[in-house]
């Protein structure tokens, strides 16, 4: 449970700051008028979609990080077997790091009003992620040609649990990717979908770093 | 001045037209809300339902016979699974949750209205899966509310077949329907808090619901995860938490998993569910006292502080469900002094409460009596908790009747009086009628009268070692003829209170039609959803322009002030002071 309690550390850590900063100490009996709340003078207000989806890749690092928690706690009794990892995983990490970077090269284009741009790196985003998961399914294969079913090893059936709940989530950016594609396709203007286009990418963002996270772990162990 | 309000800024709020979209699938937070808590107290009939059946059954167990065995195992888990997170969860979460905090922020509605409204229907269809495994091949899952694999998912069990299956998907369904839910209670209070709204200026109880909702956040995914992994188990055969087990004369082909790690996980999310049921009382509870004893709520800051200290805190006591797990004992003394560090925040809560009361202008109302009810049980609860915290007393406690006399104080009654509290509270600005106020001073002696003489009782079964998940006593050489006696009495006591819940049902029911109007403030309470232009309040909340909130939530009874209550909305300017 060391990973979780890493974890939950961090985000009350964060938390408590932010409520520092919220001037949790003040004495609210002792003030009047609107004067005291001061968030007009903070630039950084982020729209409310954009806090929606942080408050959300939150949810999903606790969920991470508890199967994380399991399989260490797992992986330290004796019938764990290591299993070779199939070397298709680095193509499909490359994959996944183009993806992120085209749609990161998205949000830029919207930015500056490239509406090509815009299509270009949307499409190649599309392309990338949906490799990566056809990818992970061929791996799935090999893997289960090679002899490493599902049940046969507790090794293994976290090698399948995490990879599929990645992909789950990778799916569930797709369908968001499918609705922003489908409106700019409609010809929505770039302002409109531009926070559409900046949610993709930091959910794409966030996908990547926890392949990342779940690849090395699974690498060194 | 430049400034836009927060929380009409980028939002469009969906007009509905027709009943459909007025009634059904509905984004207004104030439908969601009640139909959150209609949904919730009808699944909670269900629970107590059960309970009333196992108590007759464990009171006259010669001259009846109900159910059986098996039947009497799935009745408990199934109102232990029902009461914690399909009533009480949902209940202060999605009903409490919803009402109240958009407008105690001053906000015209959730921030994510549509997701909002998919919460509570994928709430529903979680309700319906639940209830669905009365009716398989095999009923619903006997294990447990628990659920502690291996036996949850062995043949045997009773619910193995189907039950246990529908449990899982049921709970997980429920996850994704809080976490569409909570993501809205959070932003909504980052976001969508009104001009001079500030933290510091929020009522107790956004801070419990809000705290808590970040609890259920980071929490449920421990349950999520444990479901997965336990339905991977049952349905593909993995072996993460089955360890290899000879079941009725075979070998299994499970092997090597540890039923220890699905305890970590699911207390991961079981303790923090204890205050995610908790944090919300708390709220509510400190602006119940404080506004009908007309008196500031004494140490408002602390109080915060408490909520968000209890809050951190939760995560780190998990284990101490655990002392008798077979975990490594040296945890038993880490989980025991966190344990006990968590009482120091709770107890804070506690002298704050009294402390409001003390020399306050006390009215004797309805959800005060609820209010001042609670912090008996809650002591009482609480209490208990410190004993059961510690291993040494824990072990031969353990499994016994003073634990579920211990939980069902703390965690049981506690919150259901708040929530009864709340609910008259709240019942004159929800429907504009003033509900009958005699008929809920009844309601209110005989359900507190009488839960403790359901409960008390269990407190001295436990000290004598009566175990508690057993179907029938009889026969059982340490447990003396007196204790049987007893547990007759708890039964009756039951039977009582439920029946007086009809007193209930029918104030509301009838007020709802029959009530008097109440009035847009009938209690002179200062927080903004009595500010509202209508009562009810319509869709949109406010009037054109949303409340400027210029002051904390509890000016209450201010020394020179014409009046006993300055609402927060009210501008200095207009505030009259009596000559001097």
């Amino acid at each position: 449970m060391i990973t979780i309690i890493i974890f939950i550390f961090a985000a009350v850590g964060i938390s408590y700051w932010w409520l520092l900063r919220q001037r949790v100490l003040e004495k609210p009996w002792l003030t009047e008028g609107t004067g005291v709340d001061r968030r007009e003078d903070l630039a950084s207000e982020s729209p409310t979609a954009k806090t929606g989806l942080i408050v959300f890749l939150a949810v999903v690092t606790s969920m991470f990080s508890l199967f994380i928690s399991a399989y260490f706690m797992r992986m330290e009794l004796n019938d764990w077997r290591p299993l070779d990892e199939p070397g298709l995983l680095w193509f499909n990490t490359l994959l996944l790091i183009l993806g992120s970077l085209s749609i990161h090269k998205c949000a830029r284009s919207a930015a500056n009003q490239d509406a090509n741009g815009v299509k270009v790196t949307l499409l190649a985003t599309g392309i990338f992620t949906g490799a990566f998961v056809a990818g992970q399914l061929i791996a799935w294969q090999q893997l289960n040609e090679a002899g490493y079913a599902l049940r046969s090893n507790p090794a293994n059936a976290f090698f399948y649990l995490f990879t599929g709940i990645h992909g789950l989530h990778l799916l569930g950016g797709l369908w968001v990717w499918s609705r922003t594609s489908i409106r700019v396709l409609a010809g929505v203007e770039l302002e409109q979908i531009k926070l559409s286009v900046e949610l993709c990418r930091n959910y794409w963002h966030f996908l990547l770093v926890v392949w990342i996270v779940i690849f090395a772990l699974l690498l060194s162990t | 001045m430049t400034y836009v309000a927060l929380a009409d800024r980028g939002q469009e709020l969906s007009h509905p037209k027709s009943f459909i979209t007025k009634y059904i699938w509905s984004q207004d937070h104030k439908v969601i809300a009640i139909q959150y808590g209609l949904i919730a107290i009808a699944v909670g009939l269900v629970a107590l339902g059960l309970s009333v059946t196992m108590r007759v059954q464990l009171g006259f167990p010669e001259s009846v016979s109900i159910i059986d065995p098996s039947e009497y195992m799935q009745f408990v888990t199934m109102h232990g699974m029902i009461m914690v997170i399909y009533l009480l969860t949902a209940l202060l979460l999605g009903g409490f949750g919803n009402y109240l905090i958009p407008l105690m922020v001053g906000a015209r509605d959730m921030v994510f209205p549509y997701m909002n409204m998919l919460s509570v229907w994928v709430y529903l269809v979680s309700v319906i899966i639940l209830m669905a495994s009365f009716f398989v091949t095999g009923g619903p899952t006997g294990a447990g509310w628990t659920l502690y694999p291996p036996q949850a998912i062995l043949f045997g069990t009773p619910g193995a077949e189907w039950g246990i299956i529908l449990m899982l998907v049921s709970l997980a369904v429920f996850i994704v329907a809080f976490t569409m839910g909570g993501l809205n209670y959070v932003t909504t209070v980052l976001q969508a808090r009104t001009r001079g709204m500030t933290m510091m200026r929020m009522p107790l109880s956004v801070w419990g619901i809000f705290t808590a909702t970040i609890l259920g956040l980071l929490a449920f995914p421990a349950l999520l995860v444990s479901a997965i992994m336990m339905l991977l188990d049952r349905l593909l055969g993995t072996s993460f938490f089955m360890p290899a087990i000879v079941h009725m004369g075979e070998q299994t082909a499970y092997g090597g998993g540890s039923p220890v790690l699905f305890q970590h996980l699911f207390w991961f999310f079981g303790h923090p569910e204890v205050y995610i049921v908790a944090l919300p009382a708390f709220g509510i509870v400190s602006d119940l006292l404080s506004v009908h004893a007309r008196k500031n709520i004494f140490g408002y800051r602390m109080m915060v502080w408490a909520i968000v200290g209890i809050g951190g805190l939760s995560f780190i006591v998990w284990a101490h469900h655990m002392y008798v797990s077979g975990m490594n004992p040296y945890f038993g003394f880490f989980f025991a002094t966190t344990t006990l560090i968590i009482a120091v925040p709770t107890a804070i809560k506690v002298y704050n409460w009294v402390l409001t009361l003390w020399q306050g202008n006390i009215h004797l109302t309805v959800p005060m009596l609820f209010a001042i009810g609670f912090i008996f049980t809650f002591i009482h609860g609480g209490l208990t908790g410190i004993f059961l915290g510690n291993v040494v007393v824990d072990l031969p406690l353990s499994d016994t009747y003073f634990v579920v006399a211990h939980f069902l104080m703390v965690m049981g009654v506690s919150p259901i009086l708040v929530v009864f509290g709340a609910i008259y509270h709240w019942f004159p600005k929800v429907t504009g009628k003033m509900f009958n106020s005699t008929l809920g001073k009844f309601h209110f002696w005989f359900t507190f009268l009488g839960t403790y003489s359901i409960y008390l009782p269990m407190h001295y079964l436990g000290f004598l070692g009566v175990p508690r998940r057993y179907y029938a006593y009889e026969g059982i050489d340490f447990i003396p003829e007196s204790a049987l006696a007893m547990n007759t009495g708890i039964t009756v006591a039951a039977i009582f209170v439920a029946a007086t819940q009809i007193l209930f049902f029918v104030n509301m029911i009838w007020s709802l039609f029959k009530g008097k109007p109440a009035g847009p403030n009938p209690w002179n309470a200062t927080t903004l959803e009595w500010q509202t232009p209508q009562t009810p309040p319509i869709h949109g909340n406010w009037g054109p322009e949303l409340p400027q909130v210029y002051r904390w939530a509890y000016e209450y009874s201010v020394p020179g002030a014409d009046k006993d209550f300055t609402p927060q909305n009210e501008p200095p300017a207009d505030v009259e002071v009596a000559a001097s």
